[in-house]
């Protein structure tokens, strides 16, 4: 879901002007545009956000695509300064852009998922980054935590049956499967993933999981690779970012692993899953089932799974709530003004290899 | 028909005879009343389900009836003044589907907030593609919910929903003195102060159709009802127009007044999750409830404590 554009802002009642912001901030004389630091707003046209309105009292906004100069000869003569960025939802952000932004020391994401940025080069110029995870990280857990109701306990599916008129047919409906107990791995645990495997223990599971690196001071017991976690575990939920190294990291061996009662829940990226093997698992009961909130190529959803009661399908929107979107302005704002003060920055995305300051 | 069903044995000791074992009757639609002259001295206990009623005419003929089993959380089909007045003790599912039910009111309350089934039903019919994004929900975190009914079930609910931030409210028949959630005596009130109602409570005279037009007009536009009581607490002719009126923003259902008939407006409705009265079933549940249905039954014959008696009448 591409959160700025027209179509869903008006669809959900977004209104820039409605969005509460930094009160102390706003009520600060503004300052003439010289004094106020220069941030540069990196989006496709066809992105849109309130963030702009938001922010321009605040920071003074570079917005090339609201120029008719071309992107590189706009960011030639006016980005050479640019010490901040902000990428907007997926906008692409490649080694060519950031190559004529040499004093680029930060990027604010504006998604939990970064993988459209070239993180290697950032890595290499020591640019630190903040990804969108802090406002996202409650409302993707509750999703994540729903999704996986769902398939254990066959509500959409049931949903589907009574609306057929089936309940007055056949009376009985397959009963779903318990959920307390269950033994759950996070592949994962960022933001995210702690959020979902907290909910979890509420619900009586048992949480392990796989992430980079160890967390010693999270009660979940740690495997060190996802096929043992797929072993030890009777459902994965998936909320790691989509690398070279994820890339379907849920392959067969993983699928195996988790066998016929095992249940996956994505609420990553589509491409952590063969997702082409994944329906074929799904297909002939070798897994359980599957709560998707996200696919290989979006919106396009495998037609073999519209067959299957065995998969509750979600269009890319675990994260996403009014309230979790205007966070998000709210998370932007005050890093950037953290950023400028040399404060302690919020939703650090820790590139590989790297070790930021976190909040 | 009524079959009669010797009780056997469970510890495995093949010596008892059947002549010498206690007698249950199972009971399913109404007897026949000869079945039950012929056996009434004998029978000392009743094995029933939610749906087989155990009248004060049933309990007059069979005068040796101590027990009365029911396999289910809910009593109301049970005539529990009768039992009170001729010394026959009641146990029911006591906790066994608490936490299941807690799973499945948990599930419904977020799939309803979340829309989460509607947007399936939105992916499978191809509109992700052609129409875009769907319409986003509504978080959860900060949600007032109140809980009409702070039994086994919904005390588990609130567990749950501390969890995801929510803030707890409840309406029972006593304020629970060691919980420190927010009480309210009227269920009114209650919907004033919640933006979701989850419904858990038991049905009884009291309870039948105490959600009705005042308490949907207090929870109000942005209000959402989860129902895993049993149908008849809720007005559902009124819950319906509300729905399809906007009064209310949505609703899961796993009861209905009239099951398995369920409204034909409600198929209509995007904000509606239905459910077959199974959601807060699981085949674990189903298994622990059997052991506890014997186990208050051994637990009885041999004069120890029943496991899951019904306390109040």
């Amino acid at each position: 879901m591409i959160p700025g554009t027209k179509n869903n802002m008006e669809r959900n009642n977004i209104n820039p002007h409605d969005l509460t912001m930094a009160s102390d901030a706003n009520q600060e004389c503004f300052p003439s545009n010289d004094d106020l630091p220069t941030v540069l707003l990196h989006r496709l046209p066809s992105f849109n956000s309130p963030l702009k309105e938001i922010l321009q009292p605040h920071f003074h906004l570079l917005d090339p695509a609201d120029s008719p100069e071309p992107a590189s000869s706009f960011l030639s003569s006016h980005a050479k300064s640019v010490r901040a960025l902000i990428c907007l939802y997926n906008t692409p952000l490649g080694a060519e852009t950031l190559g004529l932004l040499p004093s680029l020391e930060f990027i604010v994401a504006t998604s939990a998922g970064v993988e459209h940025i070239d993180l290697e080069e950032c890595r290499g110029r020591g640019i630190i980054m903040t990804n969108a995870s802090k406002a996202f990280a409650e409302d993707a857990a509750d999703y994540a935590v729903a999704l996986l109701i769902d398939v254990c306990r066959r509500i959409s599916t049931a949903d589907r049956y009574v609306r057929a008129g089936l309940w007055q047919v056949n009376r009985d409906y397959p009963l779903g499967f318990k959920l307390g107990r269950k033994r759950v791995g996070i592949v994962g645990l960022g933001r995210i993933g702690f959020e979902v495997g907290k909910r979890l223990e509420a619900f009586g599971c048992s949480i392990a999981y796989n992430s980079r690196q160890k967390k010693p001071s999270v009660p979940f017991s740690y495997h060190a690779n996802v096929v043992d976690l797929a072993e030890d575990n009777d459902a994965l939920i998936l909320c790691c970012p989509l690398t070279e190294q994820t890339h379907h990291i849920i392959n067969r061996e993983v699928l195996e692993a988790l066998g016929k009662e095992g249940v996956i829940i994505n609420v990553g990226r589509g491409a952590l899953i063969d997702e082409k093997l994944l329906v074929k698992f799904l297909s002939r009961g070798d897994i359980a089932g599957a709560g998707l909130d996200v696919f290989e190529n979006e919106p396009d959803v495998p037609r073999e799974v519209f067959e299957l009661d065995n998969v509750v399908l979600s269009p890319h929107r675990a994260i996403f709530t009014p309230e979790s979107l205007e966070a998000l302005n709210e998370l932007v704002f005050t890093n950037l003004k953290a950023f400028f003060s040399n404060k302690p920055l919020q939703s650090v995305f820790k590139i590989e290899g790297k070790d930021y300051p976190v909040m | 028909m009524a079959d009669q069903e010797e009780e056997q044995d469970n510890t495995g000791d093949q010596n008892h005879k059947p002549q010498d074992l206690p007698q249950v009757l199972v009971l399913k639609p109404p007897p026949v009343l000869s079945f039950l002259t012929a056996h009434a001295g004998s029978i000392q206990a009743i094995l029933c389900s939610g749906a087989a009623p155990v009248t004060d005419d049933l309990l007059q003929l069979l005068p040796s009836v101590r027990l009365v089993v029911t396999a289910s959380a809910g009593t109301n089909h049970i005539d529990l003044e009768a039992c009170h007045r001729r010394g026959i003790s009641v146990t029911n599912a006591g906790n066994v589907f608490s936490d299941d039910g807690a799973d499945a009111a948990v599930g419904l309350l977020i799939d309803v907030l979340r829309k989460i089934t509607a947007s399936d039903r939105y992916v499978r019919q191809g509109l992700w593609v052609s129409e875009g994004d769907y319409p986003l929900g509504s978080k959860l975190r900060g949600k007032r919910v109140g809980i009409v009914g702070l039994g086994g079930i919904g005390l588990e609910i609130a567990k749950r929903l501390e969890a995801l931030g929510c803030n707890v409210l409840y309406t029972s028949r006593k304020k629970k003195t060691f919980l420190s959630y927010p009480f309210y005596s009227d269920v009114c009130q209650l919907a004033a102060h919640s933006d979701a109602l989850i419904i858990c409570c038991a049905l009884t005279d009291q309870t039948r159709h105490m959600i009705d037009k005042d308490v949907f007009s207090a929870l109000g536009k942005e209000g959402v009802i989860v129902n895993v009581g049993r149908g008849a607490i809720v007005d559902e002719k009124e819950m319906v127009r509300c729905l399809v009126h906007g009064e209310i923003a949505g609703a899961g259902l796993d009861v209905f007044e009239n099951e398995p008939d369920v409204p034909k407006e409600l198929f209509e409705l995007d904000n509606a999750v239905l459910s077959p009265h199974r959601a807060v079933f699981t085949p674990e549940s189903f298994m622990a409830l059997c052991e506890l249905v014997v186990g208050n039954l051994e637990a009885f014959f041999s004069n120890k404590p029943l496991l899951s008696p019904v306390m109040d009448l």
